[in-house]
């Protein structure tokens, strides 16, 4: 029994070893805390004022937003809401599919889970991965989602970067392989703080994706107290029942 | 007595004389005699059962707010999961609880395979309770349709194209599956029916059947020893106790801890790093757009692995048939363990080497299938999986020799605790 236990082990670790893989640039760490309402406010206003003209959040209602990040319904109404004015209504935008496939060669998808699809580490990376590339319609480029069709909204804030790489070999064939940023032009915001916005914005957009998230962790926490609590009681009644069994 | 007592108790006698009431109870509870001697494995019967509950109630609260139309069905599982209360919570509980259940099933057939549970008088019970593990996978696969995500989409798009591997009828079969030549609504629409009426009255059925053929011939347990030769002056099992209330109480404080680890998962990693919910099903199903890898949730993965073995094509049969045939005898097999064991000892611990061995690979070898069948194939990785593949089969094929070979210990008179 204990060779199988140990076998079986064995297979789990070797397992997990070899997980790690993949090729690309490495993913920078979004480290998105949920539990501070303050970014994740900074990153409802980003979000409203530089992603809502182009991308959906359908199934977040602006009322949902107002109650769970403590911002007054009347704060909202004024500031964040720009393509409807009735509260209860979910983040929809009023361009049409047909138009942005137009402008951009694909519908910018819509947010709303997206941080499940992709995750916040991917998201983060993606914001802080443009580039200058005058070969593309946008003249931007993006490291870590290559030929992207979207333009760097937030390029005023960061600034324009140009991309470092250099040409490795492998297996024979030639590979650019990204190495870092120079910055070309600075923007509004200096490198850290730029992150830190970024950052914020991706916080909501985890939120976005699963508002229970707030509540889930907690409720949990109760959940299992209450659950070890009712083992104490019920494993008491087992051994007094048992006493008997030999 | 007091008059409440009194009335409750009149209550009882009322039904009995026109239900079997306390007949039934007797038989099953409070004098069915289960032998003293269970351990940590024989939990997983009653938390399958605990799994089962949980689906169904979580269930029939989804279909409350679920729209089968390919159009919003998307849409309302973010409804479920945002704008009804407690949603996400019964849609959390109904996902892990797919998992969940496969867990405490696996676990269960490996316990019926260590002490040698599907033998002789108890194969009925192995047949019933494999037909039960056919229903759940086809629930599963059914059930995991119905969020109309990418891997949702293409995975059912790639597991019914496996019908069409069949020759002659493949093309229709798929056909008549599906209602389109695609996956469409109308699968959505069917797959629905089915996960939500069809399935599960044959899940609860088959329950049913696996409990009634179980305490007809009653449990095994950990020695393999039938404790119904040994009875005392009243025709009890000496090394039986009554189920109710020794195992109730014992299996209520397991349920607990079944519930803590459930609540674990459930409350503080629901997605499970991608394998309980797949990342790439938060994207809404794009008939026109194909995901690089596919890949099937978790509890499919062994077979799914077999399936992508086999890429030789030999005796005139093309690679994909051979693959979806033993992707099928894969499953099927275990269907003929009663007959193919031919050890006079049930329990492991009364096995010699031999069986250990053989189990322990065995074990290893699904482990490792499973491993690589949520994995993109590989050159390396298709030859390990074929070499599983054998391994797997092996396991069934040489049991009649392997097991008849062993050195077996002689089995004691009674339990051991």
């Amino acid at each position: 029994m204990r060779t199988l236990f140990i076998a079986i082990l064995m297979c789990c670790v070797s397992a997990a070893v070899s997980a790690t893989e993949d090729g690309g640039p490495q993913m920078l760490r979004a480290n998105v805390d949920l539990g501070n309402r303050e970014s994740l406010q900074r990153g409802a206003r980003l979000f409203v004022n530089y992603c809502v003209s182009c991308h959906s959040a359908n199934f977040m209602r602006y009322n949902r937003v107002a109650a769970d990040l403590g911002i007054p319904e009347d704060v909202v109404k004024a500031n964040m809401m720009f393509t409807t004015d009735k509260i209860g209504e979910p983040m929809r935008i009023a361009m049409k599919p047909a138009d942005a496939e137009n402008w951009f060669g694909v519908v910018p998808p819509d947010l709303s889970v997206v941080a499940r699809s992709r995750g916040p580490d991917w998201l983060f990376s993606f914001l802080n991965g443009f580039y200058a590339d005058p070969a593309k319609p946008t003249g931007v480029n993006n490291v870590y989602f290559p030929n992207t069709a979207m333009p760097h909204v937030l390029w005023e804030m960061q600034g324009m970067n140009r991309a470092v790489f250099e040409t490795e070999t492998h297996n024979g064939t030639e590979v650019a392989m990204f190495r870092h940023f120079e910055q070309d032009r600075p923007g509004t915001l200096d490198e850290a703080s730029y992150m830190t916005a970024t950052r914020d914005l991706v916080n909501f957009l985890t939120y976005v994706g699963e508002p229970a998230k707030l509540v889930r962790y907690a409720l949990g926490v109760k959940v299992l107290v209450f659950l070890f609590i009712l083992w104490i009681v019920a494993y008491a009644l087992k051994r007094e029942y048992w006493k008997d069994v030999h | 007595m007091n008059a409440i007592t009194r009335q409750l108790t009149g209550l009882r006698d009322w039904v009995d004389d026109r239900f079997p009431l306390m007949s039934l109870w007797n038989d099953h509870m409070g004098k069915y005699y289960a032998p003293k001697n269970f351990n940590f494995w024989y939990y997983f019967g009653v938390f399958s059962l605990v799994a089962l509950v949980i689906q169904i109630l979580t269930g029939i609260w989804l279909v409350m707010n679920y729209k089968p139309d390919a159009e919003l069905a998307f849409a309302s599982v973010e409804y479920i999961m945002r704008d009804v209360s407690w949603g996400w919570l019964i849609r959390y509980m109904h996902s892990t609880g797919a998992s969940a259940f496969f867990i405490v099933v696996y676990l269960h057939m490996f316990r019926g395979m260590m002490y040698g549970s599907y033998k002789q008088p108890r194969e009925l019970i192995w047949i019933l309770g494999m037909l039960l593990y056919l229903c759940l996978m086809a629930e599963a696969f059914m059930g995991y349709l119905l969020p109309w995500g990418q891997m949702s989409y293409w995975g059912a798009q790639v597991i019914i194209s496996l019908f069409g591997a069949i020759p002659v009828i493949g093309g229709t079969l798929t056909e008549w599956i599906r209602g389109d030549y695609v996956v469409s609504d109308i699968t959505l629409n069917r797959f629905f029916s089915l996960h939500v009426i069809a399935l599960p009255f044959a899940i609860a059925g088959l329950v049913l059947l696996h409990i009634i053929a179980l305490h007809e011939v009653g449990s095994n347990n950990p020695d393999g020893v039938e404790i119904k030769k040994k009875k005392d002056a009243n025709g009890v099992p000496l090394d039986g106790i009554p189920f109710h209330p020794y195992y109730s109480v014992k299996d209520f404080a397991g349920i607990v801890v079944f519930l803590m680890l459930f609540s674990a998962v459930m409350f503080f990693a629901p997605e499970m790093g991608g394998y309980f919910l797949e990342y790439n099903n938060f994207i809404p199903a794009n008939p026109m757009q194909t995901p690089l890898h596919i890949a099937p949730v978790w509890y499919f993965t062994p077979y799914y692995s077999i399936l992508r073995a086999n890429t030789v094509n030999f005796f005139w049969i093309d690679a994909k048939l051979w693959g979806v045939i033993f992707m099928g005898l894969g499953v099927m097999a275990f269907f003929f363990l009663p007959w193919l064991d031919r050890s006079p000892v049930k329990s492991i611990r009364y096995r010699g080497g031999l069986y250990k061995t053989m189990l322990a690979i065995f074990v290893v070898a699904f482990l490792i299938l499973g491993y690589l069948g949520v994995k993109p194939v590989s050159e390396g990785r298709t030859l390990v999986a074929q070499i599983c593949t054998v391994i797997y089969f092996l396991f069934f094929l040489l049991m009649p020799i392997y097991t008849k070979l062993d050195k077996t210990k002689p089995v004691p008179d009674r339990v051991t605790m």
